[in-house]
């Protein structure tokens, strides 16, 4: 950490470090300039400085007061007047979190409209949401701005952000802006007595997860992946008080013009199916995901698969689960020859009912799932197909 | 002339990697190593804006000494300049740490006009490097590009991929994209420059060549975050596995099916 100093011999009072201030600590009284206590030390004020009035002094003694940072707050993503379903996934677990040791739960949203938000909102367990209007569309400059302006005015101590593409934009900006930790992809989050949060990840795609703690500086920061929690269910208990900012998002700046946009046509994705068929490695040869593709169509769900096959180019990448694709959490899945590494399975742990069929007994698959079933996939399948079908001709 | 840096990652070949469990920290001994698969496409997208408007092209790499493999090999494509961000108080950085190397070691070389990211790296998947970069630098990045379309003097034109639509951007100078897989194929290796590309230097920076020598904000040291544990995955109670002949376990799975659809 690192302390402002201004030099008011050779401050002229030109104001451009107060209007700059992303925390609006800095003030003018007579003919002095004063830091508030909201002062990050970002250094932001320094570059506007147009004679180089203000100086950073170093202050690495100066330990954390960790009692300063409480509470949780969760970046609800919003986008058309919705509210993202990742962001009642991340209210969920922030809940159980801020139940666990006290904390309240806040909620920020940024965008156009926000105040369309509140009908979305009103039934959550949040303190108080802040609804900051702005730009429409994603900037990672703005948005960050704004996110980090409202940390540094409720000063969290957990902030929860969605592992989605504009969370993923926008997260690293704001650990950096706080010089903190930032965990990504989190698959269980445990807040310890000693507000430290405690964060679970599947490490280097192998078969190991990793523990891991920001114990030296807060926020702490984490990203959860869409479909990793459960979704919390709204409930008239709640009532929400709504704060309404109309300022901050204007005045925050970016330097991305948007030209256009082009709506990218809704398809029902692997995330949103009830019934998914996954294909692993032991499927031989590109033609036999015929076959599951049809045990898919029958069972009325979707054919997706793992990492392996995505990279030999057999499916697309949108039809990947895991860490590098897709979360899921339908009410059925189905792996076919899938080993179950632990990228993998961190996209599959919402699932609510896992039929794993694989060859090999020792499997990791065979550890989280319900139903595992020792054979092979090419005599299995078929026969299954072929019992489907019948039934149907039955009906 | 445009100045570009791209920065990429050499990663084991295997995902399944292997920590150190007192450390947390990776051990890339005895390893096979690759260039991260993802950075492809960043080098080529480079290249080509280099055959288009003229450019220099930069790489920076972060590692251990056998790290500049992945420098070679981007020589071999056609990149101009290397450096070897390396150095034993580097090792074991977070997101935050290894953002700031990678900033210090750009800083000392160039301020480059354009900053190129591969879309994530495949031993850590976390996709947030690039944007704490940009942060450092206090320069604009854009995430998820899909297509260049198009290069002006003080300006770059890109495509996005959001969640509900593409994304038309316009990003001043100087500025940091990180590219999907799918923006450019990238080229195979020539052989010319595969051979030129041996006798090509490799800058090393280390600790004593960066403007801030304070080891503390690097590594392990520098970094907020710290692995206090690592384990397998939690095993749920195992459930008994099923051996039957393949129709009796057809029949199993067609009577769980129907279980669970009631």
């Amino acid at each position: 950490m690192a302390d402002i100093i201004i030099d008011m011999e050779k401050c002229i009072l030109c104001g451009k470090c107060i209007i700059n201030c992303p925390f609006s600590a800095i003030e003018k009284f007579d003919d002095y300039i004063v830091l508030g206590e909201n002062c990050k030390a970002c250094g932001q004020c320094r570059e506007v400085c147009p004679v180089e009035a203000i100086g950073m002094e170093e202050n690495k003694k100066e330990t954390l007061d960790k009692n300063e940072w409480r509470d949780i707050l969760v970046y609800i993503e919003y986008h058309h007047n919705r509210v993202h379903p990742i962001s009642y996934q991340l209210i969920g677990k922030a809940y159980e979190l801020g139940v666990s040791i006290g904390y309240d739960v806040y909620g920020i949203v940024v965008g156009k409209n926000t105040e369309l938000s509140k009908e979305q909102l009103k039934n959550y367990p949040l303190k108080k949401v802040f609804l900051y209007e702005t730009e429409e569309y994603f900037k990672s400059d703005l948005y960050e701005e704004i996110l980090s302006s409202c940390i540094g005015s409720i000063k969290p101590s957990v902030v929860l952000i969605g592992g989605t593409l504009e969370g993923r934009s926008l997260a690293p900006r704001a650990a950096i802006e706080f010089k903190t930790g930032l965990t990504a992809d989190c698959t269980e989050l445990i807040l310890g007595e000693n507000t430290d949060l405690v964060q679970i990840r599947p490490a280097f795609g192998g078969n190991i997860m990793a523990q891991i703690v920001t114990p030296d500086t807060r926020p702490q920061l984490a990203t959860v992946r869409y479909n990793v929690m459960k979704p919390i269910e709204p409930s008239l208990d709640h009532e929400v008080e709504f704060i309404l900012d109309d300022e901050i998002g204007h005045k925050a700046s970016s330097k991305l013009t948007i030209l256009d946009t082009i709506p990218t046509p809704k398809i029902k994705g692997i995330q949103e199916q009830e019934t998914l068929v996954v294909a692993g490695k032991g499927v031989k040869r590109k033609e036999d995901l015929a076959m599951l593709e049809e045990l898919a169509n029958l069972l009325g769900g979707e054919l997706a698969s793992t990492r392996g096959l995505v990279e030999k180019g057999w499916m697309t990448s949108d039809r990947q689960i895991g860490l590098s694709g897709q979360s899921v959490r339908p009410k059925l899945l189905i792996t076919c020859g899938v080993s179950g590494s632990v990228q993998f399975m961190a996209g599959i742990g919402g699932a609510e009912n896992i039929i794993a069929i694989n060859s090999d007994i020792d499997a990791r698959i065979f550890s989280i799932a319900h139903y595992p079933i020792l054979g092979d996939l090419y005599e299995i399948i078929p026969e299954l197909i072929g019992m489907i079908e019948e039934k149907g001709k039955a009906i | 002339m445009m100045k570009i840096a791209v920065c990429i990652k050499q990663v084991p070949a295997y995902s399944d990697g292997m920590m150190d469990p007192k450390t947390g920290v990776m051990l890339r001994d005895g390893l096979e190593s690759i260039l991260n698969v993802y950075d492809l496409p960043a080098i080529e997208t480079a290249l080509k804006i280099k055959e288009e408007v003229g450019a220099d092209v930069h790489i920076f790499t972060m590692g251990p000494s056998k790290a500049s493999a992945v420098i070679r090999e981007a020589y071999s494509m056609g990149a101009d300049r290397g450096y070897l961000i390396s150095d034993k108080s580097f090792s074991g950085a977070d997101v935050l740490a290894t953002s700031y190397a990678l900033t210090q070691g750009m800083k000392l070389v160039e301020d480059y006009d354009l900053i190129l990211c591969g879309k994530q790296t495949t031993d850590g998947d976390t996709a947030q490097v690039s944007g704490a970069i940009a942060k450092w630098l206090k320069i604009p990045h854009v995430n998820w590009v899909t297509k260049i379309v198009g290069i002006e003097k003080d300006s770059i034109t890109v495509s996005q991929m959001m969640e509900e639509e593409i994304v038309t951007l316009k990003i001043p100078y100087p500025c940091l994209l990180s590219v999907e897989p799918s923006i450019f194929i990238p080229r195979l290796p020539s052989l010319k420059l595969k051979i030129g590309s041996k006798k090509k230097k490799i800058e090393v920076l280390s600790l004593v060549d960066m403007e801030d020598k304070e080891e503390g904000n690097y590594g392990l040291a520098g970094s907020p975050t710290k692995v206090e544990r690592i384990f397998p995955v939690h095993r749920t109670e195992q459930q008994k596995i099923i051996e039957k002949d393949s129709r009796e376990a057809a029949k199993y799975i067609l009577e769980v099916i129907e279980n669970i659809n009631k």
